[in-house]
Parts: C-alpha cells; structure tokens; sequence
C-alpha cells in the first residue's frame, strides 16, 4: 500500500556499490530493446518499407528533424547522441508502465547523470570551437552597459542551473505521475476493504480516474522524452552557435 | 515540533506550483488563440511551444523539489 515502495532498488546480485539492481536490470532490458528493435527493423530493409520499418524510420525521421530545426544543420553530428538519449528514455519511461515494472527515469541520479552528459558535452565542444569566444554566450547583444553586469550574472545562472532542472524535470514528472498513479490504485483496495460490498461499488469511481491517469502517463512519458530531447538540442545550438 | 514545521512548509512549498499551472495554461492558451488565427503557421511552432511549456514548468517543478527536500532530506 506504500505509494513510494515502487521506486525500492534492491539489489539482484552482487554486494554493495556494484550490485547489479532492479534498476541496472531494466537499463540492460531498455539498451537491448533499442538496439534489437533498430537491428531487426531494418536488416531486412527494402525500398517499400513494411511496419517495422517504418517504426524506425519514422523515428529516426522524428529525432532528425528536431535536431535541424533546432540546431541547424551542423548539429546533425550530434545526431547519434540526441537519438541515444531519445530512445534511451523514451523506452525506459514506457518500460515504467508496465504494471510491477521499474522506472529507472524515477530516479535523480540516472537522469542527473544524463543532464551532464549533455551539458559535459556542450561546454567542451563550445570552448573547442569557438574557443573563448563561448564565453560570449553570457552576453547578449544590444545590452545597456550599465545593465550589463546584471544580466551577465542571471544568464551565469540561469547556464548553471540547465542541469538541475533538466534532470529535476524528468525525474520529478516520472515520480509524481507514478505516485499519483498508487495512490489512486489504493483508494480502490482501501474502499473495498473498508466498506465492503458499498465498497466495492464506489471503488468505481478511483478505478475509472486510475485508468484516466494511466492513459494521461503515457501522453507524460512520450512528451518528457521529446522535451528532454529538444532541450539537449537548444543547449547544443549554444554550443554551435552562440552569442545571438 | 520540527516534523511539523516540516510538514507545514512543504504544504507552503507546493503553492508555487499554482504559478506554474497560470504559466502554463497562459502558454497553451496564447498558442491556441494564435493558431487559430493563422492555422498554417500553427505547426512551425511546436517546438517553441514545447519549449515555453518545459522552461515555465520547470520553476513548478522546483517547488517539488523544495517539497520533496523538506519531507525526505531536511
């Protein structure tokens, strides 16, 4: 009946800081869903594509075009790290939905970890690039002088904090849906064992908003996957391009 | 006594989220309007729109997270 006990890492094998977890088991299932899916998918490819081909390529099509609206086409060599990210927890959250399964985006630490993947990658391609001349990001054109300290320090900020709420977002949404989603589960059983046969007639009534919110989880699961891709996208176009 | 100064300011902690759900309707609604007026430049601004939608919720977000912090970590 614990909303929070969902999110429990408990190890499978192994001993301390490298056992392999529940959450390490499902990262593993999610690498080999991606890379089985694209492999089978496209082996067999023809000009005609059948169904599974064009599953992968409509995502590929999806990610590709995200990528060159947002970043331009030199951000096109970053594809392979974008596409990665999607797909990685695009399949990780919809794992989540299964019934008894394990969410490994609930946690901060794996979504932290991809934040500054990204932001890791932004700054060191931004000062191999551009050189010092990255720094220019900080400062906005057309600034009063007067002014200009100021807005220096909120833009500092505002860079520094792209890996916490990247992360925090995604973690936050994934943990909140999912609670919302044990909370309302249990206010079936509590209903039924609290006011017996009445019970079981209102415990309708949180059934039905129970499968209302799953459905909305899976709208929640496929849009923060697409806006942790077009944020990693945006901040890479800083990267590629900064100073406007 | 301090577990329920915790309690009651995560309960305070949670009003910022009210901020975010003004941002956010503000958002879709002002998208809505302006594609209705001009339905052809309606899908070339999905991504923006997606975009104003993450950073505004971001800031409800970190009231969670203050939430979140004052129950679990404090």
């Amino acid at each position: 009946m614990d909303p929070i006990h969902q999110f429990q890492i408990t190890p499978l094998f192994g001993e301390g800081m490298f056992a392999f977890t529940n959450s390490s088991l499902f990262m593993v299932a999610t690498v080999l869903t991606i890379t089985l899916f694209l492999i089978l998918a496209t082996s067999r490819s023809s000009l005609v594509p059948g169904r599974w081909q064009s599953l992968a390529e409509l995502s590929y099509e999806f990610v590709a075009n995200t990528v060159r609206q947002t970043a331009g086409q030199e951000g096109m060599r970053f594809f392979p790290l974008v596409f990665s990210l999607f797909m990685f927890v695009l399949i990780a959250n919809l794992f989540g939905m299964v019934p008894y399964a394990f969410t490994v985006t609930s946690h901060i630490i794996v979504t932290f970890a991809l934040a500054m993947l990204v932001i890791t990658t932004v700054i060191v391609y931004g000062f191999w690039k551009n050189g010092i001349r990255f720094l220019r990001l900080f400062v906005p054109a057309g600034i009063p002088v007067f002014l200009m300290p100021l807005v220096v320090a909120i833009e500092v900020i505002s860079f520094l904090s792209r890996p916490i709420s990247l992360s925090v977002r995604l973690f936050a949404n994934m943990l909140a849906g999912h609670i919302t989603l044990k909370v309302f589960a249990g206010f079936v059983v509590q209903l039924a064992a609290a006011l017996g046969l009445v019970g079981w007639g209102l415990a309708i009534l949180p059934l039905g908003m129970a499968v209302a919110l799953q459905g909305l989880e899976f709208l929640v699961a496929f849009l923060q996957a697409y806006v942790f891709t077009i944020l990693t996208c945006i901040y890479l176009n800083d990267a590629i391009h900064p100073g406007h | 006594m301090e577990a329920l100064g915790q309690y009651i300011g995560a309960g305070l902690a949670t009003l910022g989220m009210g901020g975010a759900a003004i941002g956010v309707g503000n958002i879709f609604a002002q998208y809505l309007a302006g594609a209705l007026r001009n339905p052809s430049a309606a899908d070339g601004q999905f991504a923006r729109l997606i975009f104003g939608f993450a950073v505004t919720e971001a800031l409800g977000i970190f009231s969670l997270l203050v939430a979140l912090l004052l129950l679990f970590a404090v």
